[in-house]
């Protein structure tokens, strides 16, 4: 169950007929406008692996743990309303040892590096900062390599 | 309570930039780390109209007194490179890699396959908990 392209064959890339750049573009712009409202209103950085382990209570730093409580119920309310609004879904996920395994590698590995794609990846790097440019660098460079091993392994994920 | 309200606002708005985009679709993120097989730049577009979006926000930011729903910013200060932060981006990579899942997908995608975000969030809440009584510092 792909989700249907946004992108209208005469905006695709030449040679990428998978690409769905016009709703990267849009969509990137909604997170760059979470990430900014967050920013401007709230006065933090919208870092969701941050925000989760406040909410769960398992950092004793960034926002009162309601406001990371709220965040976090966002998440889902507000996939849930765009879902709705335009049928756009998730696509499929892999099987559940991939699932679990993974989770249990980027809880352990975004407390221990200090963010994740959200923290790092948009608000760090957009404001320059050299440890989430080092930090994107590197997780873009860690995922890389771990598709190349998993197919060199012929491991589906 | 007006903090609250902005706080959900918040996630919403990120929730649904990120299942509009297609990060919720673990393929089309796993599509872009297969650099050296069948790659799909869609999460180029993703990052570079979301860094372009709050890059705007961080030059605003210097200019005001306070946050608009808050008392002050509060935000990151560390400029240091340390060994933390590259093993952690680098673990964080590989679990990226695995299932083509982060951490606002992963709960975004609550809403639309419920039992894969619950075991992909429980596996994370697990990796939490297994740091905070390790090397949290």
């Amino acid at each position: 169950m792909a989700v249907p392209l946004l992108t209208p064959d005469w905006l695709q890339i030449p040679g990428f007929p998978g690409a769905d750049p016009l709703a990267g573009v849009l969509g990137g712009a909604l997170i760059g406008l979470a990430a900014s409202f967050t920013l401007l209103g709230l006065g933090r950085v919208a870092g969701v692996s941050g925000i989760a382990a406040r909410a769960f209570g398992l950092s004793g730093e960034g926002m009162p743990r309601s406001m990371a409580v709220l965040f976090i119920i966002g998440l889902p309310v507000g996939a849930a309303i765009l879902n709705l609004l335009t049928g756009r879904g998730a696509g499929s996920f892999p099987e559940w040892p991939f699932l679990l395994v993974a989770g249990v590698v980027v809880g352990f590995g975004t407390r221990l590096g200090s963010g994740c794609t959200s923290g790092h990846g948009v608000c760090g790097v957009s404001r320059l900062s050299a440890r989430s440019i080092v930090a994107t660098v590197t997780f873009i460079f860690t995922g890389i390599v771990t598709i190349l091993i998993m197919r060199a392994l012929g491991v589906a994920g | 309570m007006r903090n609250l309200v902005s706080a959900l606002f918040a996630g919403a708005l990120f929730g649904a930039g990120l299942t509009l985009s297609g990060m919720t679709d673990p393929m089309r993120v796993r599509g872009f780390l297969d650099l050296f097989g069948d790659w799909d730049p869609t999460l180029v577009f993703v990052m570079g109209s979301a860094l372009l979006v709050t890059a705007i926000a961080w030059r605003i930011q210097p200019a005001m007194a306070r946050p608009l729903f808050g008392e002050k910013f509060s935000l990151p200060t560390r400029k240091d490179l340390d060994s933390r932060l590259i093993t952690g981006a680098a673990l964080f990579g590989v679990g990226w890699g695995i299932a083509g899942v982060c951490p606002g997908p992963g709960f975004a995608a609550l809403a639309l396959v419920p039992v894969a975000a619950v075991i992909f969030l429980g596996g994370m809440l697990g990796g939490m908990i297994l740091f905070r009584f390790t090397l949290d510092k």
